[in-house]
């Protein structure tokens, strides 16, 4: 009895070593995959960190960041950088401008408007955009967008402001009247909204109209420019910023919409007051990683924002080429490639360092952001 | 023990493979052994701007010599002629002549750089079909990329701001027409840069008020050539050298190389008609006219 104990006792033992030892294999191999992309990253920030510096030690911070004159391959080489910043910086504005208020507004629609049917249907539809590989949009961009731009760009974008502009208009409209009225109830209220609804939407269409027929006498000189970019980069960010943002607003949950139902808020009110800023942390990260998506974007940017290395004039002047830094490093890297050790291999470098510094401080951010709205979902 | 191996595997390999890269192994005759081993080798380096063509060049010989291997480097022309004078390539490829101080260094080692011209790098200058310009000056060209003429009308044209295109400044196209046109002076900020000869084409022929370069390979047309100090450019025009925007191209080869040896007829493989078609199909103009 006591023999058959102890050995069963001792095969236990064994096996229960066997297994853990199994599990600290098991544990060790998962720790290896999992750190392996940290290691990428840090092996990254290594090698570029490394090729950047040689420049700073031949040229100095101070030519880099503070000249616009950018000629690498000239017998005496200027590496100004300052108009490229600019570039990278007016075309992502340009495209957060877009893409931001459509996107969250794209949201806001999918998920307190929209049936539950709809959505299913609308949702997988924006995520292909993302599908898209970005030299197919870069095509678009030059070969379809630019000539457009340049023969009728006025008008396009009259077209344009006019068909996401009236919706705009209307809704604003709307959700106006109907916030300037909540003091009174029922048949005043309907009427008093009805005659803001005029008031309002005239005013609004007038403001429109001005909008659109300036934008009609425009005349667009070259197709490949910041704002064709910016409309390309921003298309790609779209599905980022909506299905992020989304996200955001379903996590809101059932209790905080019916609660201000209950307190008898409209739905405009519920959405606007209640539901966006619960979301908020959560739309302000996606809007972050759109951010991200549209300052790294090299491919489009290469083919069709025109690379020239200048600030426009005047400075928020979207229809004039400018270059950025992801379209500088993938065009010069070939020949600067050649002459390794040379302060025009390594200025690309340090541009690449400061798109990484740019990108990873933009992801702290949103984490940051992701983090707090986490908390509030919870709460 | 095993990484340990694979390295002076490696480095075994690596050794070959640079004595094979001495001068003399490339000139060796093409009956001399095909196996894998003793496979011939051609090294060539040099210009970025022949690169493509050097390139397509030995695409086009080691798929009819199985027997040879043809390694292509594009460091420049300086360094090309350096690697020629040291004697680690078979082949420099030049897109300017050598220079005196080149040739003295080739002949302190008892080199003779031998030239040969391959074909010619024209840059056309074209413009939008509907461009009523019937032609330019070279001054005017530079003055239009220098950013001091900015409207169609200083010369003639209409009332437009020019949209001055040119190559990224990665590209061979771009080496020949700074030195050829800009004079040393720098090219304007506005100017708006694309990636390559097509891409050039592509924006001219959409964009009325534009102007580019390119290659004379890419001329068709969707894109109108302007006559440049009144010369058309065509094959003619440039290889009597009335044509101002072209310069020849070399590959030079340490002294004549043997005759029927794989360098030699790598060299001369543009004077074939196949050799015509890879040289306009890269873009340049050929010697011949088949």
């Amino acid at each position: 009895m006591s023999s058959g104990l102890a050995a069963s006792f001792l095969i236990s033992r064994s096996a229960g070593r066997r297994k853990r030892l199994a599990g600290l294999l098991g544990h060790a191999a998962l720790f290896l995959t999992a750190s392996s992309s940290a290691l990428a990253i840090l092996f990254i920030f290594y090698y570029i960190f490394r090729d950047a510096l040689p420049f700073f030690r031949q040229r100095g911070l101070r030519e880099f960041l503070f000249s616009t004159a950018w000629y690498p391959s000239s017998p005496e080489p200027a590496f100004g950088a300052l108009a490229i910043f600019y570039g990278s910086g007016l075309v992502t504005a340009g495209a957060v401008l877009f893409a931001v208020p459509l996107g969250v507004s794209a949201a806001i629609c999918l998920s307190d408007t929209l049936p539950f049917r709809a959505r299913q249907m609308v949702k997988p539809v924006i995520e292909i955009l993302a599908a898209i590989p970005s030299v197919a949009f870069g095509f678009l961009a030059l070969v379809v967008l630019a000539p457009h731009l340049q023969q009728h760009g006025g008008t396009m974008l009259a077209v344009v402001a006019g068909v996401l502009g009236l919706p705009v208009a209307a809704l604003g409209t709307w959700v106006a009247s109907d916030l300037c009225t909540t003091r009174w109830t029922g048949r005043t209220r309907q009427v008093l909204r009805g005659v803001a609804v005029l008031v309002l939407g005239a005013i609004a269409l007038l403001a429109l109209y001005h909008g659109v027929s300036f934008l009609k006498a425009l005349q667009i000189a070259s197709g490949t420019n910041a704002l064709n970019v910016a409309l390309v980069l921003g298309i790609m960010a779209l599905p980022t910023i909506v299905s992020v943002s989304e996200d955001a607003l379903q996590a809101v949950g059932r209790e905080l919409r019916e609660g201000a139902y209950a307190l008898g808020a409209t739905r405009a009110e519920t959405m606007l007051f209640v539901v966006i800023p619960a979301a908020r942390s959560g739309i302000a990260a996606a809007i972050i990683l759109g951010i991200m998506r549209a300052i790294g974007e090299t491919m489009v940017v290469w083919m069709a924002s025109g690379n020239a290395a200048q600030i426009p004039t005047p400075w928020y002047n979207l229809l004039q080429p400018v270059r950025t830094l992801t379209a500088t490093i993938a065009g010069d890297m070939g020949e600067a490639d050649h002459v390794t050790g040379s302060a025009r291999y390594h200025v690309l470098f340090a541009m690449a360092l400061c798109l990484v510094v740019i990108s990873y401080t933009l992801n702290l951010v949103s984490e940051h952001f992701v983090r707090r709205g986490g908390r509030v979902g919870r709460r | 023990m095993k990484s340990r191996w694979m390295i002076a595997v490696v480095g075994a390999a690596m050794m070959v493979a640079s004595v094979s890269a001495s001068p003399r192994a490339g000139a060796q005759s093409p009956a001399a052994g095909t196996s894998a081993e003793t496979k011939a080798k051609i090294v060539i380096d040099g210009s970025t701007t022949v690169g493509p063509l050097a390139k397509a060049f030995a695409e086009y010989y080691m798929s009819n010599n199985p027997g040879v291997n043809i390694t292509v480097s594009e460091s420049g022309s300086g360094n090309g002629a350096k690697s020629l004078v040291n004697g680690v390539c078979d082949v420099a490829t030049l897109s300017r002549f050598m220079k005196p101080e080149e040739f003295k260094a080739a002949a302190d080692k008892g080199l003779l750089p031998v030239a040969h011209v391959i074909a010619f790098d024209g840059i056309a200058i074209v413009v939008h079909p509907a461009n009523p310009l019937s032609g330019l000056t070279l001054e005017q060209v530079r003055d239009i990329y220098l950013g001091k003429i900015t409207n169609w009308k200083q010369l003639g044209g209409p009332d437009q701001d020019i949209i001055a295109i040119s190559r990224d400044s990665n590209s061979g196209t771009y080496e020949t027409f700074e030195q050829m046109v800009m004079d040393k002076q720098k090219i304007a900020p506005r100017i708006e840069y694309v990636g390559s000869n097509g891409a050039i084409r592509q924006r001219v022929q959409s964009t009325p008020a534009a102007i580019g370069y390119v290659g004379f390979g890419f001329l068709d047309r969707t894109v109108k050539a302007l006559p440049v100090n009144d010369v058309h450019p065509d094959q003619q025009s440039v290889l009597s050298g009335r044509y101002p925007i072209a310069r020849p191209l070399f590959m030079f080869t340490n002294g004549y190389p043997a005759l029927g040896s794989h360098v030699q007829q790598f060299v001369t493989l543009y004077l074939s008609p196949k050799g015509q078609e890879i040289v306009e199909s890269i873009g340049f103009v050929p010697l011949t006219k088949y």
